[in-house]
């Protein structure tokens, strides 16, 4: 593709001192290589998403070792190990909780179908309630994995993103049970004088 | 108190901290020693997507559906697999082929479908302890990601070529069901000499 710099008109010698780029880029090459993992380890996942943090393997070749214990500083949720039908509503939380843009990882076959536990306690997949980037299967994944997931999903931000973030509102919504009891909702909404909506489930996207 | 009891007690003298002590320099030259030890030691980072890990013969990666001699697929659907399965994650279609077919010339059964929804497999390996005719094998495959649910399902083809992708490497499974434990217990590792089968045993060819 030619550069804009050298169409005419352009002072020559200007191309080699501007650089030209997309915002669209920016912010993705800015996504992409400062995500902030928040692990929501409830099992053996957890111990091998730990390993891959750490000076072994080193996730933060790129970029994404600094873990954070609050949703609100994070942008990468990396569900590792099972989660029961009672965390779920935290784990939900947790997702509404961090900021946009934000990523999904399912690490381990517990979090992404249930793996062993086919029961009426554990939730067989965390997709049906998050919308799930990247899936990893094993039990539990290798670090290399993990770290192959990052690299996917840098490249998925990579490939898709954009500056205003279009493609998140093309995201399915979180199909599973109400976020609050209805009751609740009424009550925030009376206390603060709100109208709010709740969310509704598009099926075209 | 009284004295009797007074006597059963024995108190701790306090260490008696010196001059070397007291000026905390020894403690610091020996934490920067420490320090410098593990300066000027080799890197224990794994650089991951350049440096592949050297993973031992007989992990348990990705499923591969072995083919025979004539390439057809080796599998004669007996289920047992499946019925090993502790995450139940095979299914399997049986199916007859045509008596008049020259390719399945000899064979009763073979699978119409053949199914591995490799999200919910644990990679125990007890669909190839149980396969009675070494079909399914775990191979070193350990970097698999997904993006979605769908992609994840591995049907016949796409185990068949993962067969093809896998077989003659120098990662070939090497699993059969010669002896006690087999001859990956046998042979070392390091130098993965791997023997030759018994006859009326194991690997294909």
């Amino acid at each position: 593709m030619a550069s804009p710099m050298n169409s005419p008109g352009v002072p020559s010698g200007l191309g080699e001192n501007v650089l030209l780029t997309k915002l669209d880029d920016v912010a993705n090459w800015a996504r992409a290589n400062s995500l902030w993992p928040m692990p929501f380890a409830t099992a053996c996942c957890g111990i091998e998403l730990m390993a891959t943090a750490s000076s072994r393997f080193d996730l933060s070749r790129f970029g994404a070792e600094v873990m954070r214990f609050t949703p609100r500083q994070c942008d990468l949720m990396i569900v590792a190990g099972r989660v029961v039908m009672k965390m779920l509503p935290v784990l939900q939380r947790i997702w509404l909780q961090m900021p946009e843009p934000k990523w999904c990882i399912s690490m381990g076959a517990c979090a992404c179908s249930g793996g062993v536990f086919d029961t009426y306690a554990v939730v067989q997949g965390v997709d049906r309630f998050l919308p799930v980037d990247i899936y990893v299967p094993g039990c539990p994944p290798r670090p290399e994995q993990l770290i192959q997931a990052v690299l996917d999903l840098q490249s998925r931000i990579k490939s898709g993103g954009t500056f205003t973030g279009k493609e998140f509102s093309l995201r399915i919504l979180p199909e599973g049970p109400p976020r609050f009891e209805p009751d609740e909702i009424q009550r925030f909404q009376d206390r603060n004088e709100l109208d709010l909506k709740r969310p509704t489930y598009t099926p075209e996207h | 108190m009284t004295d009797k009891k007074r006597k059963t007690i024995k108190w701790a003298e306090e260490p008696k901290i010196g001059f070397a002590e007291a000026i905390y320099l020894p403690a610091i030259v020996e934490g920067l020693k420490t320090t410098l030890r593990h300066a000027f030691e080799p890197r224990k980072t794994k650089q991951y997507p350049e440096e592949k890990p050297d993973l031992p013969l007989n992990y348990r990666g990705l499923h591969r559906l072995n083919r025979d001699d004539e390439g057809r697929v080796k599998c004669v659907a007996c289920y047992l697999c499946q019925t090993a399965c502790p995450a139940n994650c095979i299914t399997i279609v049986a199916a007859q082929p045509p008596s008049d077919d020259p390719h399945w010339a000899g064979r009763d059964k073979f699978p119409a479908s053949f199914e591995i929804d490799e999200l919910r497999c644990i990679y125990c390996g007890m669909c190839e302890e149980a396969c009675p005719v070494d079909a399914i094998e775990l191979t070193s495959i350990y970097d698999l990601t997904g993006m979605s649910r769908d992609e994840m399902i591995f049907d016949k083809e796409k185990l068949l070529s993962v067969f093809d992708k896998t077989v003659g490497g120098d990662k070939d499974p090497i699993r059969t069901h010669h002896g006690a434990l087999g001859p990956a217990s046998e042979i070392d590792l390091r130098t993965a000499q791997v023997a030759p089968p018994p006859p009326g045993h194991g690997r294909p060819g």
